[in-house]
């Protein structure tokens, strides 16, 4: 394609993708030089494989089939506690693994909240261990980031068109043939790529409601390679494998993905005409009840196991929580600095190996990451000093598809919408940037940073490789708690996280969309 | 002029921390945590020394020991302290370590005689269960009973690759069929001792995997005595947690000390309360009242590291195919 005037710059993305991919793929194959001749793939590692793609994929249907109509009456209702639900909506994504696990068992495990009520009527306790307790957990983690996702798609849609839909009468099928289902085709590949990629790395998740070695994931194999034999050539292999297999799946998506076609609107506030049958109320209030219960319960055995140990917080808890919100704010800016470039470049065409860039961070381990990073910084610094930088960069890596995922679409929008004008306006790059594209991306770039900054609040990453006595965050804090038998500190610790995330993601998104009505 | 002092400060600074020397000691994660044993190991160390002593946490015993072969020769680390048996002999076949000089004579139940690891502390593996509950008696009774049990996974966590050492060493051949025997008592294998002690902690199972010291923290840390560890017939297996001087120390002498000081009476009283292990050397004044109301097993399991190195794969595969039908 020749190079077409352009409103936006695409060359910063694409530098910022190739540094992404460089660093991934660097420290890949750093962890490949480093290796000494071994084994390739055993049956056990295939059966790994075939585990992992199985639990990923029915995770992602779950995660995103569910998602869709709990977004669907999110976004056609108003009611008091909307915003705050659809703050909660993000909590249980960024939580630490461990915190995570613990609450879904207060309400699932043996003794958890169902058994317990089930035990009233003289039935026996549920099982929550196997393949359906992972996708379960999985789908606790990652349907509020679908819908999260998917209602973003129905904002998308211009307020003119639903009143158009209005005047013309559109009866449910017609709504759904000719408004609904164009948006989720756009939406809908991308939050399975995401949401299957997030899987395919899962391993405590996997491991710990699988039951058992059955549910033994790559990641898993990468970590055993690793540590159990140290055979560095087959945890590049096995993590090169995890790139092949979310690229693939990312590939697949962003061919489904095809263009909305609603075209421009002039920004009016939105207002639903459709959707008004008693019918479709019952229903919307049901899918919104069953998502809150499903999400809210397990945050509220989080809290209420936190609450007793949450005054006595050693105080290195709370240092830890101010290193925590340093990495993640550092994280965050670098997170945006790489989003941003990434997704206009994307939006002026140039998307397919930029899209791929942007989720390498979250395909490739992060213990091979880790890894590879120690090995390229040991010979020109002290990797112990710079244990926050990485983390802090890392992290962001992580993010980064996330962010994409929000700021993508809203771009492309933009370039579409006000791309010619600027251009017959003469308008520079500097200026459409700052007058135009960055305002307008304005609640966009606050839910992304939101979920970036509480995403590395909650993630344990690479810290763990690097750790030094006495800088540790505070996930980090709680898994040393966790291990000296502190429970009811660490379940405080979680607590703390847990607000720290909420409050973090939920002035960050408001912020970013303070005068909109979301 | 005040620039000129602070420079004068910030260089006299820097040359004390020059002459100062150094010693790096890599060790696990939870030994460096404010609540375990480093903070007043390096506090007491410190006192002795003339020197500063740098703990660097590196999550657990095998994560350790892939650390140090990663940075090889030129590891920063003088001294790794945090192996266990089933990992020193691959650690020596790597020819990082060097043979140490410590002389002491150690209170543990086996003899110890190895010219490059030191024992600083040791303890039994055990299932914990609630207090007053029936508990089984050996690992035949538990697969027969429907009692329910939590372990690690060995591929991921030191106490999972303990238990399939002490099912190994208990069995021998026969390990397979009580295996397959635990199958249906397994709640569930997790990635580390903390997921299945917090589960536990949570009532998902009637025992944890852990050491015949926890109940030891609940009752002398939190004055809680619901918690006790069931003795089993067949012996418990052991795991001795041991340090190493690293052949290319740029301070060979100062780690002659520390290995020395680690069997002293200073080091060796902080570890009962702090790391919720035995002691290698017993301290003067013994153990910290609880200690006594512990289970003492009467047979103590524990194989060489060559033969643990050596029927570790096969123990593993075993493990792997009777818990994945």
């Amino acid at each position: 394609m020749a190079d077409r005037a352009q409103p936006v710059s695409a060359r910063p993305g694409i530098g910022a993708a190739a540094c992404i991919a460089a660093l991934v793929l660097g420290t890949l194959a750093a962890v490949a030089w480093r290796a000494e001749p071994g084994g390739g793939l055993s049956a056990a590692d295939w059966a790994a494989v075939r585990f992992t793609l199985l639990q990923a994929t029915l995770s992602a249907l779950f995660s995103v089939g569910l998602a869709i109509p709990v977004a669907r009456a999110l976004a056609r209702r108003r009611f008091a506690g909307r915003s705050a639900l659809i703050a909660l909506l993000g909590v249980p994504f960024i939580l630490p693994v461990i915190v995570a696990i613990l609450g879904l068992l207060e309400v699932f495990g043996r003794a958890g909240l169902i058994s317990q009520l089930l035990g009233l009527f003289g039935l026996d306790p549920i099982r929550i261990y196997g393949l359906h307790g992972v996708v379960l957990a999985h789908v606790f983690l990652n349907l509020p980031l679908a819908t999260r996702l998917i209602l973003q798609g129905w904002q998308e849609v211009p307020a003119e068109r639903f009143r158009l839909a209005a005047q013309l009468g559109f009866d449910a099928p017609a709504m759904f043939r000719l408004i609904e289902w164009p948006l989720l085709r756009q939406v809908i590949p991308g939050a399975l790529a995401v949401v299957f990629a997030i899987c395919l790395t899962s391993f405590a998740v996997a491991l710990t409601l699988g039951g058992g070695p059955k549910a033994t994931t790559i990641e898993l194999g990468i970590y055993q390679a690793f540590r159990f034999e140290f055979d560095l050539g087959r945890a590049a292999l096995l993590s090169g494998l995890q790139i092949l297999l979310a690229t693939g799946a990312a590939m697949v998506a962003i061919r489904l993905a095809q263009g909305t076609g609603f075209g421009t609107g002039l920004d009016r506030s939105l207002r639903r005409w459709d959707g008004r049958t008693t019918l479709a109320r019952t229903t919307d209030a049901v899918w919104i009840a069953l998502a809150a219960a499903f999400l809210l319960l397990p945050l509220g055995a989080i809290v209420a196991s936190g609450v007793p140990g949450f005054a006595g917080l050693p105080f290195v808890v709370w240092k830890a929580a101010g290193v925590s919100l340093l990495v993640a704010t550092a994280s965050t800016a670098l997170l945006l600095l790489a989003a941003l470039p990434m997704s206009a470049a994307i939006a002026t065409g140039r998307h397919t190996a930029i899209e791929l860039a942007g989720l390498l961070g979250l395909a490739a381990s992060p213990l091979v990451i880790g890894t590879g990073l120690f090995i390229l910084i040991r010979p020109i610094a002290d990797p112990f000093l710079l244990a926050l930088p990485v983390t802090a960069l890392v992290n962001a890596l992580m993010s980064l598809p996330f962010a994409m995922r929000i700021l993508v679409p809203r771009a492309r929008d933009i370039v579409e919408r006000y791309g010619k004008l600027g251009l017959s306006l003469n308008m520079a790059h500097g200026p459409f940037l700052w007058r135009v594209f960055l305002p307008r991306m304005r609640a966009q770039i606050g839910f992304a940073a939101g979920l970036g900054m509480a995403l590395s609040i909650g993630d344990l990453g690479v810290i763990t490789l690097f750790a030094d006595p006495d800088i540790a965050t505070l996930p980090l804090q709680i898994y040393r708690l966790m291990g000296s038998y502190q429970m009811e500190a660490a379940a405080g610790g979680a607590l703390l996280l847990l607000l720290l995330s909420v409050g973090t993601f939920w002035l960050l998104d408001k912020g970013g969309r303070h005068h909109a009505e979301i | 002029m005040k620039h000129l002092a602070f420079a004068a400060a910030i260089l006299s600074a820097t040359a004390a921390t020059a002459q100062t020397p150094e010693l790096t000691v890599y060790t696990y994660d939870s030994f460096v945590a404010e609540w375990g044993p480093g903070p007043k190991v390096e506090a007491a160390f410190e006192e002795v020394c003339d020197c500063d002593l740098k703990l660097v946490g590196v999550e657990d015993g095998a994560a350790l020991l892939a650390r140090v072969r990663l940075e090889g020769e030129r590891s920063d680390a003088d001294i790794v302290l945090g192996l266990d048996t089933n990992l020193t002999a691959a650690a020596k076949e790597t020819g990082l370590f060097a043979e140490h000089s410590v002389d002491a004579t150690y209170d543990m139940p086996v003899t110890w005689d190895d010219p490059v690891f030191v024992p600083y502390d040791w303890g039994y593996f055990a299932f914990i269960h609630e207090a007053g509950t029936d508990a089984p008696k050996s690992f035949r009774e538990l697969a027969d009973s429907d009692q329910t049990i939590l372990i690690q996974d060995p591929r991921s966590s030191t106490p999972g690759l303990g238990l399939l050492l002490w099912v190994k060493s208990a069995y021998g051949d026969e390990a397979p069929e009580i295996w397959e025997g635990l199958s249906d008592n397994i709640v569930t294998v997790t990635k580390g001792w903390s997921e299945a002690y917090g589960l536990f902690m949570e009532g998902e199972a009637d025992m944890v995997l852990s050491y015949t010291t926890s109940p030891a923290y609940h009752l002398i840390a939190e004055e809680d005595d619901t918690k006790a560890a069931a003795p089993f017939d067949e012996g418990h297996y052991m795991q001795v947690e041991v340090a190493a001087k690293l052949a290319g120390t740029d301070q060979p002498e100062l780690a002659d000390q520390f290995l020395q000081f680690m069997v002293s009476d200073a080091f060796q009283s902080i570890i009962p309360t702090t790391n919720w292990m035995y002691p290698a050397v017993m301290p003067e004044d013994g153990l910290a009242d609880g200690f006594d109301t512990l289970i003492t097993p009467e047979k103590s399991l524990l194989m060489s590291s060559e033969d643990a190195a050596a029927i570790r794969d096969e123990a593993l595969s075993e493990w792997q195919t009777a818990l994945s039908q």
